[in-house]
């Protein structure tokens, strides 16, 4: 807050409370606390909520579905002409693409892109306990597997070998044909890296149980979540997407500030 | 100071006492070296040696500096790096390496970066100075090319400094290698499937070159010798030579009053530019350690050992191999077929050759243009490249077509970032690369032709004052300002060329060979505006008074 910094909150309390912004953080703080208290209340009975058998939420689903997803999925999630049938995807895929707010789609194009969720998590919960009643898939994965403890060096090699070609080495993403791409995973939820293995999004292939196993996944998000929360040790990364990067950074930062330093030293002889 | 050896003993102590009054420790010293060395006559040859001064003529200097920063940093890493293929399974302290199995090369080289102490920040200068060596490199070459630097009797220099450009980059493209990471496995992974594109005889060379099938136990260990021994050796030599000629031809000069193709108007290396130099060596040797320090270069951690099984994407050489990767890329699919029972590559061949060709034009290419204007005079004053309209489009050209292979090395990173679709990135980039050279050609004769222009107008009737006068006859005029003579002396100081004339040889005849001269003559002057001389300086100034 400003008025924390400045020289008249230091003089005394009266000039604090007086003090032309003080009605401004008073709103502000009030607002926090309120929104504070809101997101911890709707959390806990989000949480309470993930009742995804109850019949409920199925029918809550059905109904979010045929709002929302319908115009293309059709009524019972067959599928039409601009969507695929979602029978027998299973409820990760739903959290997925719900989750990350690639679904519902906003336009049609070389792939859904990421954009703000649609949906609480309560409605996406809906939606994907509704997809999964219509027959058995693949389901939300919790627990150990999305914990991050797993072997960092397995998971390091099984994403070179397995993801790197399209997302990167290091993740940082990479290019696909006509306009499509696989996204960086820097900040992607364990959640959502492991929906992704087992249900392959967009153009992502299906990384299925017998390719590679539950807790070679769990290494692979290990890995992941290493790179997220450890900075390269070298230093800035400058977007860990290779030698493009540093050979434009070396030509129009480094040799610009060489020949900016050229021009200098020759300028102050004449 | 006295160099004489046959005075005797007593007029030599009072020489002695006189010296260590006057000059000290300092010139007792050097009386002793000169006594010895006679190296006085060199001093005094060198020290006197006279540099212009520009910001343009420091981007060698650049170049030689990064390239002494690369040996200082390149030897502290030979300390530690081990070229060996042996497979071992890492145990150092970076984690997510741990237990993987990999070379001894690229163990050590992690080892390099995680366990010795400055080991990361030496393996960076190292690799930031290398991209900067070739930079400085290449900018320079442009401003050699562009002022005409090149020209008798300095032809030879240029092929000098062009064999140290091919060099450096072949320092750059084996130092790339040695790590044996995942990014330099699948650069020579390319290079192997050039070699084999070779028709006949690739195969042969690939096996020779790795000792087996790709990618063998030996190849690091090759490249070491060849990137710590053989290629500096050659570097050093070459670099003796090119700033020998440079001491010998003298250092070229831009127009300006005073300045002739006779004398170099400058400052003497000692003292002023000795020091302005070795100062200079610190400043870039600094912003190298500076860059090298913040920023993260060829972080091998992340691309793990080499397995010629995984591809990452965004796998691109460094900038300089970028024109050759680019090439490969542009190249349209369906031009391999089976003849003779061999494999005939040209999606590999094409590109080779077109590279090739490119790279010999360059090379060679202050000779083309002695043919053409057959001009044999010494040139000592560098020109405006406006001056030169048809040289400074070729280089346009040139720099176009290499700019259009350089940026196809980075298609798959301008597809994602500027949310385009690789296919129509490119096809763009394959027509810039075809066709753009010949409208940079055109674009650039023109602006050249028209900013001469500009100077003529400047010259015979000065700037454009912005004054407005209205006579007593009510007519308006703008008053025009007579540019200064030091200004129009840069502006009309450079030499008029003509186009050729046939002429018939020592039997009489016109060989085909002339004629296609000829044509190359006019094709190079046709388009030419004629300096501004006296005469008409005096005759547009005799219009307004």
């Amino acid at each position: 807050m400003p008025e924390n910094r400045t020289p008249t909150a230091a003089r005394g309390r009266k000039a604090g409370r007086r003090h032309p912004l003080a009605s401004i953080a008073l709103i502000a703080i009030g607002l926090l606390f309120t929104g504070g208290a809101y997101a911890a209340f709707s959390t806990s009975t989000a949480s309470a909520e993930t009742d995804m058998a109850s019949q409920q939420t199925i029918e809550e689903g059905k109904k979010l579905f045929a709002a929302n997803c319908a115009t293309c999925h059709g009524m019972g999630a067959e599928g039409s002409e601009d969507g695929p049938s979602l029978i027998g995807v299973g409820a990760a895929s739903v959290d997925f693409q719900v989750g990350t707010g690639r679904m519902p789609l906003q336009m049609q194009g070389p792939q859904a892109e990421q954009k703000p969720v649609q949906f609480t998590d309560e409605q996406t919960a809906a939606l994907a306990a509704w997809v999964a009643s219509l027959a058995p898939g693949p389901a939300i994965p919790e627990g150990e597997l999305l914990d991050g403890e797993g072997d960092t060096a397995n998971g390091a090699e099984l994403f070179r070998i397995n993801c790197a070609m399209c997302h990167n080495v290091a993740g940082a993403g990479g290019a696909l044909t006509e306009g499509k791409f696989a996204p960086s995973l820097s900040g992607v939820s364990a959640k959502h890296i492991y929906e992704a293995m087992v249900t392959g999004p967009q153009n992502m292939p299906v990384f299925n149980d017998m390719n590679i196993k539950p807790e070679d996944k769990r290494d692979v998000i290990t890995y992941l979540k290493y790179l997220d929360n450890n900075p390269s040790p070298g230093g800035i990364d400058l977007g860990s997407i290779g030698p493009v990067s540093e050979g434009l950074f070396l030509w129009i930062f480094g040799l610009g500030s060489i020949v900016a330093l050229t021009v200098w030293i020759t300028a102050k002889s004449n | 100071m006295s160099t004489s050896t046959t005075t005797s003993a007593p007029v030599a102590v009072t020489d002695k006492k006189e010296i260590e009054k006057s000059g000290g420790f300092t010139a007792a010293a050097a009386n002793y070296l000169d006594e010895r060395t006679s190296i006085s006559a060199a001093v005094k040859e060198l020290g006197r040696k006279i540099f212009p001064d520009h910001w343009s003529f420091l981007l060698g200097e650049v170049a030689l500096y990064s390239f002494v920063i690369i040996l200082i940093s390149g030897t502290f890493l030979t300390f530690f790096f081990q070229a060996s293929m042996a497979e071992v399974h890492y145990d150092g302290s970076y984690v997510p390496l741990k237990g993987v199995e990999m070379s001894v090369a690229m163990a050590s080289t992690l080892d390099i970066s995680f366990d010795v102490r400055g080991g990361l920040l030496m393996r960076q200068v190292h690799h930031w100075a290398a991209l900067l060596f070739v930079a400085a490199i290449g900018l320079h070459m442009l401003r050699i090319f562009f002022t005409g630097a090149f020209r008798k009797p300095r032809e030879l220099n240029w092929v000098i400094g062009f064999i140290l450009f091919i060099l450096a980059m072949a320092e750059g493209f084996t130092g790339y290698s040695l790590p044996d990471d995942l990014l330099s496995g699948n650069g020579l992974r390319i290079i192997d499937g050039m070699v084999k594109g070779m028709p006949v005889v690739g195969t042969w060379i690939s096996f020779l070159l790795f000792g087996g099938e790709f990618p063998g136990n030996d190849i690091v260990g090759r490249l070491y010798s060849l990137h710590i021994l053989l290629l500096p050796a050659i570097i050093v030599a070459l670099i003796a030579l090119h700033l020998l000629f440079v001491v010998v031809h003298k250092h070229t000069q831009y127009a300006g009053p005073g300045r002739t193709n006779q004398n170099a108007v400058g400052y003497p290396i000692l003292p002023v530019y000795a020091a302005k130099a070795g100062g200079f060596f610190f400043i870039v040797f600094g912003v190298v350690m500076l860059i090298a320090s913040l920023f993260t270069i060829n972080p091998i951690w992340n691309y793990g050992p080499y397995d010629p099984s995984p591809v990452s994407a965004g796998t691109q050489p460094d900038w300089y191999i970028g024109f050759a990767d680019g090439a490969l890329r542009l190249i349209p699919p369906g031009l391999e077929f089976v003849w003779l029972d061999r494999t005939w590559s040209f999606n590999i061949l094409i590109p080779l050759i077109v590279i090739g060709i490119f790279i010999v034009t360059v090379l060679i290419y202050p000779f083309i243009e002695a043919w053409i204007t057959g001009d044999k005079r010494e040139h000592h004053i560098l020109d405006r490249p406006r001056n030169a309209a048809t040289r400074t489009a070729i280089g346009a050209a040139g720099v176009t077509f290499y700019a259009g292979l350089w940026a196809a090395a980075s298609s798959d990173i301008i597809a994602t970032h500027f949310h385009l679709t690789m296919e129509g990135v490119i096809h763009t980039l394959q027509a810039i690369t075809i066709l753009g050279p010949f409208a940079a050609y055109f674009i650039a004769k023109r602006v050249c032709l028209a900013l001469q222009k500009k100077d003529r107008e400047i010259v015979l009737h000065g700037f454009e004052s912005g004054r407005i006068v209205r006579l007593p006859g009510g007519e308006y005029i703008e008053v025009h300002q007579p540019i200064d003579e030091y200004e129009r002396w840069r502006l009309v100081s450079y030499a008029d060329f003509k186009p050729l004339m046939i002429r018939p040889d020592a039997r009489g005849r016109i060989t085909a060979l002339q004629r296609l001269r000829s044509g190359l003559s006019r094709w190079f002057f046709e388009d030419r505006i004629i300096p501004v001389d006296q005469k008409e300086i005096d005759q547009a100034h005799g219009d307004h008074h």
